[in-house]
């Protein structure tokens, strides 16, 4: 261990939000690859002139979900993650040993603004606020700049029955692996598409899961689509890699391709899934496989709450189908003082949001006249050209695994699409053909996209379904409008937040008291 | 249904509906009810349905459980301390102390 690592080890993790200073230069959201590599460029460069940086993360230890636990896990000599997911270890050392303030199990429900407006840099305006719940209470951080790096979620998989006990995500099977060091007990079906899935059997296998089927849903549609990014792809640092793990996930597991319908049935669980798949002539096959835990994924999409409820104009990306916070060249966002760096901003994978986040971060110093922008300028120049690498072959990948329409919009009305509330497929198609105008309304009439999830779950289908039904491109219905806290936050929490002298003279009509009232006690 | 791979090297006891379990140390609790056996951590609210944890990784809010008395707690972003008591959560939540 490094004598800065040592050191900050005294110091320790902050727990309790009152810990908290009352300002950062730089407050960056998530602990995965782009997190860890923006708190790391940023509290380097800033520790000569004694800048602070704080990395706020949900989790109880640094890596994200890519590299989870990778602090944590014993690394036996026959671990089945395999070297990628190792190769995060580097990067939460290089964070372990920065200078910067470290917070796990922090909740982040919210950014403000710095209310300067659309576009520019953060300079000479009010910082925004990050607000944030650590050990059962809540503050709000002011920041020099805010990076948020709240990486990707797993593109919702709506079929019959996936909210039985016993179906889970890709995702969540491989957190377990990694975290807990557990697999699936019993028959494993795997469904979907995209590289992640097959990752996820390759580390089963060799843990010794028993995977009785893959069924892959993959668009075969999708391959003239994706051979004019072939020759791209064949270049990439993907390609040997992906290649091998497919040919040893296919001699161990039988493969089943062109899967048209999937539904999971069970009696209060997930006991068999009923497929129909189109075979090489063009028929039509049903089949049933039973099943102790059926595992489904079909690629990831950014994770957007956060930037979406600060105020950040969101696109959609076509290519990846799904929504993103806009972002130029480095990183900022429409709006002043907040950049998004990683998957967060658009999926691009681990190895490339690192990168990401260093840009971002040096973006972020610039703009705070905290780097010169020579230096900025020199900084940039490759790490841009590190970044191009990663990107080279992810549009092959993209255009290959994009999701078929009826695994994106469910088919079977009876389908649950919002898992909160429990608003089916046919319900919202039914709904959208009265003429609602787009997913807010839906959400006022049916609840969906209401529950605790506050629509993660269910955003990215609605937005589907009602492009479909209108035969209209989904850039054209956006998604919810969502506002923060983005995550539960208890009143009591809400409660005891200071309150500025203004927010209480809106309330009680009286002329703000002289002096900024800090505590709601002083309030009254 | 979870299986570990390795036997805890550090084993934690909680209770799931009082009921006795053991985790690892820095387990989340939706990761230690899953490798103990337990199938479904609650009801869903509006059709009284069986869910268990679905994304592990804080989206998805399937895994919300009571903690120590406190309703909604996202079970995957909680990691699991000695002796803390967790119960299932049926159906639609009301305010403490509320008719």
């Amino acid at each position: 261990m490094t004598a800065a690592a040592a050191s900050r080890d005294i110091a320790g993790p902050i727990t309790h939000a009152a810990d908290l200073a009352d300002r950062y230069d730089v407050v960056v959201v998530g602990a995965g690859p782009a997190g860890l590599s923006a708190a790391v460029e940023a509290s380097g460069r800033l520790a000569a002139s004694g800048g602070s940086v704080l990395l706020l993360d949900e989790n109880p230890s640094p890596g994200g979900q890519i590299y989870r636990a990778v602090t944590r896990r014993p690394r036996r000599p026959d671990d089945c993650l395999g070297a990628d997911y190792w190769a995060g270890l580097p990067l939460a050392d290089a964070f372990a040993a920065s200078p910067a303030a470290y917070a796990p199990g922090a909740t982040v429900w919210g950014v403000e603004p710095c209310g300067a407006g659309e576009g520019g840099a953060g300079k000479g305006h009010e910082p925004p606020l990050v607000g944030v719940s650590l050990g059962g209470a809540a503050r709000r951080i002011a920041a020099g700049a805010v990076i948020l790096a709240s990486g990707a979620m797993e593109r919702p998989m709506p079929v019959p029955g996936w909210t039985l006990p016993g179906v889970m995500t890709a995702g969540a099977a491989q957190i377990a692996l990694k975290s807990a060091d557990a697999v699936p007990a019993g028959r494993i079906v795997l469904a979907g598409c995209g590289p992640l899935l097959y990752l996820l059997a390759w580390q089963l296998l060799r843990a010794g899961a028993e995977i009785a089927a893959i069924l892959d849903t993959a668009d075969p549609g999708q391959r003239l689509a994706a051979l004019r990014a072939l020759p791209d792809f064949l270049r990439s640092p993907y390609v040997a890699k992906g290649l091998s793990l497919l040919a040893q996930v296919r001699r161990r597991v039988p493969v089943h391709g062109g899967i048209e319908s999937l539904a999971i049935e069970g009696d209060g669980r997930a006991e068999h899934v009923l497929y129909r798949q189109r075979g090489r002539a063009g028929n039509i096959a049903a089949a049933s496989i039973d099943a102790d835990c059926v595992l489904l994924h079909q690629g990831v999409i950014p994770s957007t709450h956060l930037a979406a409820a600060a105020g950040c104009r969101i696109e959609w990306n076509a290519v990846q189908r799904a929504f993103q916070p806009a972002t130029d060249d480095v990183g900022r966002s429409s709006v002043a003082g907040i950049l998004v760096a990683g998957d967060g901003a658009g999926i691009g994978g681990a190895p490339h949001a690192a990168v990401a986040g260093r840009i971002a971060a040096l973006a972020a110093l610039a703009d705070l006249g905290r780097l010169a922008d020579a230096d900025c300028r020199r900084a940039l120049e490759s790490l841009r050209r590190e970044r191009a690498r990663w990107r080279r072959g992810r549009a092959f990948l993209d255009r290959l695994y994009q999701p078929a329409a009826a695994f994106r919009a469910p088919r079977d009305p009876a389908t649950i699409v919002c898992r909160c509330e429990e608003v089916t497929a046919g319900t919202l198609r039914k709904t959208v053909a009265l003429g609602v105008p787009g997913p807010n309304q839906l959400k006022t009439f049916l609840r969906c996209g209401m529950g605790p999830c506050q629509g993660r779950l269910c955003a990215q289908t609605v937005t589907e379904i009602m492009a479909e039904e209108r035969g209209v491109d989904p850039s054209a219905i956006g998604t919810y409008r969502l506002r923060s806290p983005v995550k539960p936050l208890r009143l009591s929490e809400l409660a005891a937040l200071p309150v500025p002298p203004d927010a209480v003279s809106a309330v009680t009509g009286e002329p703000p008291a002289k002096g900024p009232s800090e505590s709601p006690a002083d309030a009254r | 249904m979870f299986r570990r791979l390795h036997e805890p090297a550090e084993p934690v006891r909680f209770t799931f509906d009082g009921r006795p379990l053991t985790a690892a140390a820095g387990d989340t609790v939706a990761a230690a009810l899953l490798a103990a056996g337990v199938r479904e951590v609650r009801r869903s609210v509006v059709g009284g349905e069986p869910r268990a944890p679905y994304c592990l990784m804080g989206v998805c809010f399937d895994c919300l459980v009571t903690i120590d008395g406190v309703q909604n707690r996202q079970s995957c972003l909680t990691e699991v301390r000695e002796g803390m008591e967790v119960r299932s959560q049926q159906g639609r939540r009301r305010l403490e102390g509320a008719e």
